[in-house]
């Protein structure tokens, strides 16, 4: 990249923006354009209680090339819906595609039948009709809005949701910009989906080789790459879709666009960031500045501070900043596999740019994502230690014979094609760091340090306790619970109407799974102060590992369960959940 | 006929029993486990567990009241680095964790902070599968769909074979040309071409295989199609039947049964081995296997192997019963895109027994070694 034409870039951008021209960005809502002095009431963001949305085509450009893209408004990201706590929400959706659309409004608490879903909770949007959502905000928080039809969601179609609390907000802060964090191709996701059916290493780029063996690059012994051959799994499969196609977007803009949110050195800058990306977990930080995480999956969390951490797909975190120097700052966004990144700048004016650091080593997978974490006397491979040999040769023979027995799930598991692995002993993975960033030397996020701030108000005993396990078949690119797709007519998983239950999440699988359950929140069990368990929407199940949850039921209705993956999802990797009775529902 | 599938089977049995014994997996289900549930860590000062090992002295928070782990930070000049995290249990009294009904380490010593989050058991800590509880009566109490009580019923019948359609069965068409090839070093030179593709969902699929060679001055020496219902019965085998159709300039087209296995071996072998019963009751087999290995990430090094074998005589195509003829390559391929890899490599075939006889006997090489130069692609 060269810093002359940047430079020059963003002076020009400066100028129009200094020359009341934003206009001539187009595509992006005034929050999201580059320059951005902050969220203030008197941008124009949405606002209820009524708001018209309009799906429809419109062309999207980054890094010097137009796509096609599926916009809300015409825009790339939807425009930012502002919201109370308390209010009446009124949502008008009009569908000028050619097909079906809908938008489903993640991780906000309402009836089922608002939900968004098609297929579960309504019809879907037909071309040229209008669906009228309306529901009460009964939260406050981050949050975003998606389309859940087909899978438009990863040609444009999400944007940011934050709604003002009722009472007075917890975290004290000066400014706010909201960092709606993607990933764009300009390869059509039917397309990427159809290659990943036929190679699914596709997209990869950093497979181990001889040169990297020999040169000792790989970072991995002769043994242990014997090892990952014998079971026909790739240590290097990080992500399924990455940077070789992917352009990392923050608000819609690529690296060299460079996205800029402004500050006055002293202020406490909330960043509000999601994660609206189709295929990428991010790992998140702004080199030179601590973040404090004060909301997780818009549940406001007791503050920790930290140095970087990690960003499903699908999860919010909002973090507060204090620059107090005069300079500016890089906010880096890159892709788990390292394949690439998302760059904004937080800076006290525009053209003011920070360094960006170059992308770090790709991770390699260890026993511990192949499930084994869990094992007596392997915890320190779980514990990321990079140096496995003292236990590679003497448990790896017996290891690879275990990988898929059908004994370490439960009974009605289908131990099948579609499953070629069973994690054999997964360890607890909340307590540690997440993948790729186990050696960084820096404060690294972990979910046992989320604490909410306020007490949770179930705090009865789960009743029963139960284990659905992520399965798939890397090979064939298919994906499911318990060993089945959803397209195999699979049960629903019933649970009674606020029913308090243990749901433990086990991942026979080398991915992360962002798991999301729609219209609930569920309380993460991290062993931490005691009522007061995070809540989230969305929790990742790191490779070979497991992920226990309380749930209590209080929803009544259908709501989709699945992989935020938008192919695993796509691939199967989805369930319907059901509370029942419906008696006194709400609607 | 019956004769004729019973050798089919002998023939292939040993074929099936390879790849069973590649694909079993192992029913032990205590061989490798260590202890059912993992106990209680002890803290350990590793870089990964943030609470274990911190110095609390250097820096401030220890005794910081729990709501607010910053007290005592100045959050203005904090270091981006080597600080050790605000601590968010610090201040707590862990004891109160003890009565907490589902902490499976409710007693132990709490005194460390690198007490992990609780180690729920599944089904891997107790062996034999053990049933989980049902849900209560009443979650099955009430409509099937909830959605039918707000929307016609029409629409959602319509929207719910959408979402299953959507979420699982994917549907997809590949066309894979693994050899596309001019050799040099014969009598004459010579081309070849090795191909297949699919059809159909991750279980079903429709599969055709083409093959031929000839030389470039005698034209077409012989050529294959086959078309096969395949069916994934693993995670990395398809079994597939159906029938070969060949054509042969100088004498006779034979059409074939095919019995086979594709797939891929451990350490990344790709295998297909099939049997073939033709209609003039000649049974044969034929086992590839290639490997790839990467040299760089765009070049790719194949090996790649192949054996022809017959259940007896069948003199008129010069092939000898038993093991007839080997096929052994070496391919150097370049990917300029994954789709797209030309590729230069030797080619050494061999015949042996009977069908070694039959072209020597007409003053053939029973030996032959080519150097090629093609392409590999799909899309």
């Amino acid at each position: 990249m060269s810093s002359l034409r940047l430079d020059r870039r963003t002076l020009l951008r400066g100028a129009a923006a200094g020359g009341g021209l934003l206009g001539l960005q187009g595509l992006m809502p005034a929050w999201a354009q580059t320059g951005s002095p902050g969220l203030r009431s008197d941008l124009p963001s949405l606002v209820g209680p009524n708001i018209d949305l309009t799906v429809g085509h419109s062309p999207f450009s980054v890094g010097g090339r137009t796509g096609h893209a599926v916009t809300v408004n015409g825009l790339l990201p939807a425009p930012l819906l502002r919201l109370r706590e308390g209010q009446n929400a009124r949502l008008s959706v009009t569908n000028t595609l050619d097909e079906d659309t809908s938008i489903h409004w993640h991780g906000i608490l309402l009836p089922f039948q608002m939900d968004g879903v098609p297929g579960i909770s309504f019809p879907g949007i037909k071309p040229r009709e209008t669906f009228v959502y309306e529901f009460p905000v009964k939260q406050a928080g981050t949050y975003w809005y998606h389309s859940h039809s087909g899978l438009q969601e990863a040609m444009g179609h999400y944007g940011p949701i934050v709604i003002d609390p009722a009472g007075a907000e917890p975290a004290a802060y000066d400014r706010e910009h909201v960092l709606v964090l993607s990933d764009w191709s300009f390869m059509h996701p039917h397309e990427i989906l159809a290659r990943l059916k036929k190679s699914p290493g596709y997209f990869n780029r950093r497979r181990t080789t001889l040169s990297g063996l020999l040169s000792g690059s790989d970072g991995m012994s002769l043994e242990e790459r014997r090892m990952w051959g014998e079971m026909r799994m790739d240590p290097r499969d990080i992500s399924d879709v990455n940077g070789t196609t992917y352009t990392y977007l923050v608000n819609g803009h690529g690296p060299d666009d460079n996205w800029t949110g402004l500050f006055r050195p002293g202020e406490r800058v909330r960043l509000r960031i999601i994660n609206a990306s189709a295929m990428s977990i991010f790992n998140v930080r702004i080199p030179g500045l601590p973040m404090t995480v004060v909301q997780a999956d818009g549940a406001d969390v007791r503050p920790v501070e930290v140095d970087e951490f990690q960003i499903a797909v699908a999860e919010t975190y909002d973090v507060i900043v204090r620059p107090t120097d005069d300079r500016a700052y890089t906010i880096v966004s890159e892709a788990i596999d390292r394949s690439g990144m998302g760059r904004a700048t937080l800076a006290p004016r525009l053209g003011m740019i920070a360094e960006v650091p170059p992308l770090r080593e790709v991770p390699t997978l260890t026993m511990a994502d192949m499930g084994m974490g869990g094992m007596a006397g392997m915890d320190h491979t779980a514990m990321g230690h990079p140096t496995v040999e003292a236990s590679t040769t003497t448990s790896m023979d017996h290891v690879a014979m275990n990988m898929r027995d059908p004994d370490n799930a439960p009974r009605d598991m289908a131990v099948g094609v579609g499953v070629d692995m069973v994690a054999m002993a997964p360890a607890n993975s909340l307590g540690q760091r997440p993948l790729g960033l186990r050696d960084v030397d820096h404060r690294v996020l972990v979910y046992t340090d989320l604490v909410s701030l306020r007490p949770n108000t179930d705090r009865r005993p789960p009743s029963r306790s139960m284990e659905i396990h992520l399965t798939g078949n890397m090979e064939r690119f298919m994906w499911g619970f318990d060993g089945r797709k959803f397209s195999e007519l699979v049960e629903p998983i019933r649970f009674e109407r606020n029913e308090r239950v243990r749901v433990t999440l086990v991942n026979d699988t080398m991915m992360g799974h962002p798991i999301h359950l729609h219209g609930h929140f569920f309380e993460l069990v991290t062993g931490g102060p005691e009522g007061h368990q995070p809540l989230k929407h969305t929790v990742n199940v790191a490779p070979g590992s497991k992920v226990t949850f309380d749930l209590t039921a209080d929803a009544p209705g259908d709501w989709a369960f699945h992989c935020h993956m938008l192919m695993h999802m796509h691939a199967g990797m989805f369930n319907v959940v059901t509370v029942r009775p419906m008696d006194g529902a709400a609607g | 006929m019956t004769i004729s599938f019973l050798r089919l089977a002998v023939a292939t049995a040993p074929l099936f029993l390879a790849a069973g014994t590649a694909t079993a997996q192992p029913q032990d289900p205590h061989a490798g486990h260590v202890t059912a549930p993992a106990p209680a860590r002890t803290p350990a000062p590793t870089p990964a567990d943030p609470h274990a090992g911190h110095d609390t002295s250097t820096t401030a928070p220890s005794p910081a009241p729990a709501v607010d782990p910053h007290a005592g930070h100045d959050m203005s000049a904090t270091p981006a680095l080597q600080t050790p995290p605000a601590d968010p249990h610090a201040g707590h009294d862990m004891s109160a964790m003890s009565d907490q009904a589902a902490d499976p380490h409710a007693g132990h010593d709490m005194s460390g902070m690198a007490m992990g989050p609780p180690d729920i058991p599944t089904s891997a800590n107790d062996p034999g599968r053990s049933p989980e509880a049902a849900p209560p009566p009443a979650a099955s109490r009430g409509p099937a769909h909830a959605a039918d009580l707000y929307f016609l019923q029409t629409d959602m019948v319509a929207a719910r074979r959408l979402l299953i359609a959507e979420n699982g069965d994917i549907h997809t068409t590949a066309v894979i040309i693994d050899r596309l090839e001019a050799g040099v070093g014969g009598d004459e030179d010579s081309y070849l071409w090795d191909a297949q593709g699919w059809i159909g969902g991750d279980i079903n699929r429709f599969w055709w295989k083409s093959e031929g060679e000839g030389e470039f001055g005698d034209g077409l020496e012989e050529a294959e199609v086959q078309a096969l219902y395949s069916r994934a019965i693993d995670p990395f085998w398809d079994l597939q039947a159906g029938v070969r159709q060949d054509y042969r300039p100088d004498g006779e087209d034979v059409t074939h049964l095919v019995l086979g296995l594709q797939g891929l071996a451990p350490h990344w072998f790709e295998v297909d081995a099939a049997a073939f019963l033709s209609t003039d009751g000649d049974l044969t087999a034929r086992v590839e296997a290639e490997y790839d290995q990467r040299i760089t990430q765009r070049l790719i090094l194949q090996p790649r192997i192949e054996v022809d074998l017959a259940a007896s005589d069948i003199p008129e195509i010069e092939i000898g019963s038993g093991v007839s003829s080997l096929e052994a390559g070496l391919r150097l391929r370049y990917e300029i895109r994954k789709e797209f890899a030309p590729y230069v490599g030797v080619e050494w075939s061999r015949a042996f027994g009977r069908s070694r006889d039959f072209i020597e006997a007409r003053g053939g090489d029973a030996e032959d070694t080519n150097f090629v130069v093609g392409l590999k692609a799909w899309f």
